[in-house]
């Protein structure tokens, strides 16, 4: 059978069996109404309760601040779109970055047709947001800023601290989408400042479907869904409580493990990345090369297109993703590469690499040869390459 | 991706990869923004049939199954029978391709016109029915896109 090493965990990571076995009892048995008023109801109650506190107590905040969502879109909706609307009488600016998950940039696109201004920050060749670029954004009227923490395609890490302080300095609220960097980077709500932050439970081994939002106490927003009372009055929709479970139980066995996983995965990026760069020419990493995901890496090959790449690779049974437009079903390859300052024809070659913990050195070697080999007979296949090596306009300057 | 097995062939297994020196015509059509570049180079004898035929393609797995498919269906042909070959023939040689795809038979059908034209050029001759194709098969197209 062929081997398959799944290297896509930015995209989606398996369920541990132990997060599966925690859920199972509130499917059949324990599946009362938390609303309900009799006890079998306030049982699930306090089993949410439960969830809610184990979550709170790992990134530092209080529990009645974590509101149970369907995952990082929604977290990410709710605290751009009604967060804007709660303030829109103080001023109507908001402030996000040129590298946002789509979660954010549409909802972006999406307010500023209902009559909000919004500034995109750029950001420098590594997808680093310079705060001084950010300081000078701000204005009287901007109500909210939000910025990713880690970046889902080149694995950036921002000093969202700082960018959170200069935030407050202007009296605006700060927003990170941390759906990459939960479980990666110690969360601390209290330490950073920040007033909101999305999380989904997918990314780190718990169910899909079931995320949370933190919001600061005293922070205003609205309700995102009409319905029932629940979640404090802020979320209406009958609670996920398996999810709740599983998510808080994932997050429970990733944090314990943190520093021998952490380290683990970031000894095999470096593996991946120090021998494909020198091993394959016009090769370039994108994204900072230590202020970034331990498990993320993510190149650009030139000459050749990423959907191939994968699709090669896959027969290999190694499965990743790439930013091409190809790959992405639009004409125009990743804004996030774009934003880097990379041109098409070289972004459309990108391959992202999400390592995790199961993933062992052998498995990486094997990834490294295949890509040698792929990107090789890829390269022989392109006009690109054949023009560069006839000393043809090459593409740009690499190595 | 939803490849057919003879597009997966194809992109596994190319055929009349490569170049040809000093060709009777080559066309390159395509844009390295929009990710898909095809070329075709033709060896054509003096009685008008394609002896020999080669492309090179940077692009997805579409592209080059096509490429390869195209060529092969144009390989031994008069040069007015490779002009018949069109797009949808393409299509049908591979089993179909996905919807979003189909773009990319439409540029391989561009590249083969393409080497004719240049050919038709090099020689002084007029091929019946070819048109000077265009470069860039891309520039009708528009995103839409929708929040």
């Amino acid at each position: 059978m062929l081997r398959q090493i799944y290297l896509d965990n930015a995209a989606t990571t398996k369920v541990l069996p132990t997060v599966v076995y925690e859920m199972l009892p509130y499917f059949t048995e324990g599946y009362g109404n938390p609303s309900s008023l009799y006890d079998f109801g306030q049982q699930a109650r306090d089993t949410m309760d439960k969830a809610r506190e184990s979550i709170a107590k790992h990134i530092n905040a209080r529990e009645q601040e974590i509101y149970f969502t369907s995952g990082g879109t929604e977290s990410d909706n709710w605290a751009l779109k009604e967060t804007a609307f709660a303030y829109a009488s103080k001023g109507k600016h908001i402030i996000t970055s040129s590298i946002e998950h789509h979660a954010i940039s549409h909802s972006c696109k999406w307010l500023e047709k209902h009559g909000f201004e919004i500034t995109y920050l750029e950001v420098d060749e590594f997808g680093l947001i310079d705060p001084e670029t950010l300081k000078n954004a701000l204005r009287p009227d901007t109500t909210l800023v939000s910025i990713i923490f880690a970046n889902n395609e080149i694995g950036t890490i921002q000093p969202i601290k700082e960018l959170a302080a200069i935030t407050h300095e202007q009296g605006a609220l700060f927003h990170t989408d941390a759906v990459q960097a939960i479980t990666n980077i110690p969360l601390d709500v209290a330490e950073l400042d920040v007033d909101m932050l999305s999380a989904s439970a997918h990314k780190f081994h718990g169910p899909k479907g079931v995320g949370f939002l933190y919001i600061k106490k005293g922070v205003k927003t609205r309700s995102f869904m009409d319905g029932g009372a629940q979640e404090r009055k802020r979320r209406a929709g009958t609670e996920n409580v398996p999810g709740a479970v599983g998510m808080a139980k994932a997050l429970e066995i990733c944090m314990e493990r943190f520093d021998e996983r952490v380290e683990l995965e970031m000894r095999l990026r470096d593996l991946l990345i120090d021998r494909i760069l020198s091993e394959v020419p016009y090769t370039r990493l994108n994204g900072h090369r230590t202020k970034r995901l331990p498990g993320n890496v993510s190149f650009c090959f030139e000459f050749i297109e990423g959907e191939s790449l994968l699709l090669a690779l896959e027969q290999k049974g190694i499965l990743a993703s790439s930013g091409s437009a190809c790959a992405s079903g639009s004409l125009d390859p990743s804004h996030v590469l774009l934003a880097i300052g990379l041109p098409h024809e070289i972004a459309h070659g990108s391959l992202r690499l999400s390592i995790g913990e199961d993933i062992t050195t052998d498995d990486i070697n094997y990834t490294i040869d295949a890509i040698k080999e792929v990107v090789a007979r890829l390269r022989v296949m392109s006009p690109l390459y054949e023009d560069f090596l006839a000393g043809k306009k090459p593409i740009s300057a690499t190595k | 991706m939803g490849y057919s097995e003879k597009v997966m062939d194809h992109f596994n297994n190319p055929r009349n990869m490569g170049e040809i020196e000093n060709p009777s015509g080559v066309g390159t059509v395509g844009n390295a923004q929009c990710g898909d570049i095809m070329r075709v180079y033709f060896d054509i004898d003096s009685d008008g049939i394609i002896q020999d035929v080669k492309f090179k393609t940077f692009g997805c797995a579409a592209a080059v199954a096509t490429s390869s498919m195209a060529t092969e269906l144009v390989k031994g042909k008069t040069v007015q029978e490779a002009l018949e070959v069109t797009n949808q023939a393409v299509c049908d040689a591979l089993d179909g391709l996905p919807p979003v795809k189909v773009h990319c038979s439409l540029l391989a059908e561009e590249a083969i016109h393409a080497a004719l034209w240049d050919y038709a050029e090099k020689n002084g001759i007029v091929i019946e029915g070819l048109e000077k194709p265009k470069t860039d098969i891309h520039e009708d197209e528009e995103e839409d896109e929708e929040y």
